[in-house]
């Protein structure tokens, strides 16, 4: 065997230098240099629950059909009066994004203490953990995404051009479920009990945004400080685009849920990048 | 700025706060909360519930390594020697000081870190590689290389829960031996595996730094450190003790870690840590299971090694590896607790307790020995677990009651008699 490394190749560029404070120097460009890692990880999560769990994708489709099952029910019991759009589709519609990102956001607070062996261990960017939870679960999206396709076309139902809007709102969740799980991952890291904060929040989040209902059903002169929750553009968002402009799109909340994702992720980050330097010693 | 420096530590200091009267090693907010509170109320009592103090793990460490030097780093448990492989691999930042590494690092901390059980070989490949930060093309390229390295090229397309606790340690060290860099960081990985393999592993290190590589070696093997090394570093209390060819500095070493294992007794300097399901407390040599913890014995006594233990739960798996050596690092004995038959670590119930091994009297010859220990398991389903205290116990063995005694040349002091008689065979 030989080694294929000469050495002084290319040790001009790769001189790094370490003392306290200091690790924000590469962080970005070791985040791309691990860029596939983000992908192992999420292939090892997913892998790993289909191999483990005899449902294995069944699972990811019973959840959110049961969900909508349920919120149906509930309108019926309510006497909400049916729509233009039948009521399964405009639930699921909803549905959807918020199993993305209430799933999303529990991984990705959990992660960092389930690789804690890694994290003791090995250097990488600490960024890529939470990232790849909130990664392994776009695969459940997919699927739950496929399952409302089929949804459609057993009521014959047809989205528009406004289809082209969901990688969008997809993109808004992603990032609203990251910076929310980057910073309760890190306080998990610093504070255990705050894994039974995290069950609470996603609990109590789904029945202050519009799922059973649509945000149409909030008075006017709420909808604004209703806005304020994230969730709401986007799944009004995520509403406008599958269900082919029959719901209405407020642009207004749009802007607010856009607004407060961004600085959601911001702070996340911010408080992320503060804390990471001190995880492996905590975990 | 010299450009043959790979490795430049100055005045490296690494603290950790340590909390006293608390055993959990995590904060909950509940406590914080609590404690706020308390704090409220009975400030006029001074009441405090815990204390904070601060412990340097490392303290002002500085050493060059220059390009394509092999460095040992030996120093007793808990001198520091893990802490200063963290920092150097950034896995945690240093408290003061700086480090400056020419070239690419690669560190093997642990072995099959991120493997997970569920997964094959094959798919454990590309995970570990991708974990230690190689290319997708990378790990492909050589792929064929690790394989044949390993020797698992059978069960490549099984779980490797199901895999001995020998391929399991041969396929992580293979990923792990084909990143290509230019800084090695190897701690303490030949400990676990069988002679041949470790061969093998000294093979491919000594092979490293005659390509260039510069690498940085921690061990408990004197052997390997003499073998390996052209120079050797000495931890203690955090410190810089010795830096020195490694014939002094194993020496120095040797004389002072005596002292730290005090009459046949060790005691594990920090509490379990969470992640350890399995810890061991304290391990002991004695002249009978209830006697008293010895250093000085005669061949004439059995030795009991009491290994006293913590498990947090039952783990599948898990088994105790024991090694004895001579001072220079020859390994007189080795052997694991499934050879007699059934292993009692195998699921055993949660709680504390104590193992006994029996050194039978009149098997090892006169002189000093340094005992081993490690426990693993590869089929736990969270994970592999580890725990690796490495050398707990040093003793020395006085043969009385034999013409020659200590002058007795070899390893072993069985008395054999024989036997005449007036017939031939």
């Amino acid at each position: 065997m030989t080694l294929s490394l000469q050495p002084g190749s290319d040790t001009t560029a790769t001189r790094l230098i370490i003392e306290p404070g200091l690790t924000a120097k590469n962080y970005w460009r070791d985040l791309w240099h691990y860029r596939e890692l983000i992908y192992f990880l999420a292939w090892r999560d997913t892998a790993v629950r289909y191999k483990q769990t005899g449902i294995g994708i069944a699972w990811a489709l019973i959840r959110p059909a049961l969900t909508m099952l349920v919120f149906v029910g509930f309108r019926r019991l309510i006497g909400f009066p049916p729509g233009k759009v039948p009521e399964p589709i405009l639930v699921f519609a909803a549905v959807l994004p918020w199993q993305f990102f209430s799933s999303a956001l529990s991984e990705a607070a959990s992660s960092l203490i389930g690789n804690a062996n890694l994290i003791s261990k090995i250097y990488f960017p600490r960024l890529l953990i939470p990232l790849a939870a909130v990664a392994t679960t776009v695969i459940d999206f997919a699927i739950t995404l496929a399952l409302l396709l089929l949804l459609m076309l057993w009521y014959r139902f047809l989205p528009g051009w406004q289809l082209a809007g969901l990688p969008f709102f997809l993109l808004l969740a992603f990032g609203l479920s990251l910076g929310l799980g980057l910073f309760f991952a890190a306080l998990n890291v610093e504070y255990r009990d705050f894994r039974y904060i995290v069950p609470f929040l996603v609990q109590f989040g789904l029945f202050v945004s519009p799922i059973a209902f649509s945000t149409s059903d909030v008075p006017p002169q709420w909808r604004a400080l209703y806005a304020l929750n994230p969730m709401v553009g986007i799944i009004d968002g995520f509403r406008w685009s599958l269900l082919g402009g029959r719901a209405g799109l407020d642009s207004q909340s749009i802007v607010i849920s856009v607004a407060v994702t961004a600085a959601v992720l911001m702070l996340g980050l911010w408080y992320f990048r503060r804390m990471e330097h001190s995880f492996a010693d905590r975990i | 700025m010299s450009s043959d420096v790979a490795i430049r530590i100055a005045g490296l200091g690494k603290k950790y706060r340590i909390r006293h009267q608390h055993a959990e090693r995590y904060v909950a907010l509940r406590d914080v909360v609590s404690d706020g509170v308390r704090d409220l109320f009975w400030r006029k009592w001074k009441y405090r519930r815990s204390t904070i103090e601060d412990f340097w793990a490392l303290s002002d460490v500085s050493f060059e390594v220059r390009r394509g030097e092999v460095t040992g780093v030996i120093g007793r448990n808990g001198a520091g020697k893990s802490t200063l492989l963290k920092v150097i691999s950034r896995i945690t930042e240093p408290t003061a000081g700086r480090i400056e590494l020419t070239g690419r690092v690669a560190s093997m901390l642990e072995v099959g870190t991120g493997f997970h059980p569920e997964l094959t070989g094959r798919e454990n490949i590309f995970l570990n590689g991708a974990i230690l930060g190689m290319r997708h093309a990378e790990i492909k390229r050589r792929f064929d290389e690790i394989v044949a390295f390993s020797e698992v090229e059978d069960f490549l397309d099984t779980p490797v829960k199901r895999f001995s606790s020998g391929m399991y340690v041969r396929l992580a060290f293979a990923v792990a031996a084909h990143l290509h860099t230019e800084i090695l960081i190897v701690d303490e990985v030949l400990a676990v595996g069988d002679a041949e393999f470790q061969r093998k592993c000294l093979g491919r290190m000594s092979e490293a730094a005659q390509g260039g590589r510069t690498v940085l070696f921690v061990s408990h093997n004197m052997a390997a450190i003499r073998r390996l090394t052209q120079r050797c570093i000495v931890l203690d209390h955090g410190r810089v003790a010795v830096d020195a060819p490694p014939q002094d500095a194993i020496e120095y070493y040797l004389k002072e870690s005596s002292d730290g294992i005090a009459q046949g007794c060790f005691v594990r300097a920090v509490a379990r840590p969470a992640d350890r399901p399995f810890y061991v407390e304290r391990v002991t040599t004695r002249r009978q299971a209830h006697g008293d913890p010895a250093g000085q014995f005669d061949c004439d006594q059995p030795i009991v090694v009491c290994v006293e233990y913590t498990a947090a739960r039952p783990i599948p798996g898990l088994y105790g590896y024991m090694q004895l050596q001579r001072l220079d690092g020859t390994v007189i004995y080795e052997g694991d607790s499934t050879d007699a038959g059934v292993n009692p670590f195998d699921r055993l119930p949660a709680g504390s307790g104590t193992a006994c091994i029996r050194i039978p009297e009149r098997i090892l010859g006169a002189g000093t020995y340094q005992l081993h220990l490690s426990f693993a398991s590869g089929s736990d389903p969270a994970g592999p677990v580890v725990d690796n205290p490495g050398v707990v116990g040093e003793f020395r063995l006085d043969d009385t009651s034999t013409r020659r005694g200590n002058r007795r040349n070899g390893y072993l002091s069985m008395k054999l008699p024989w036997q005449v008689s007036a017939e031939r065979p």
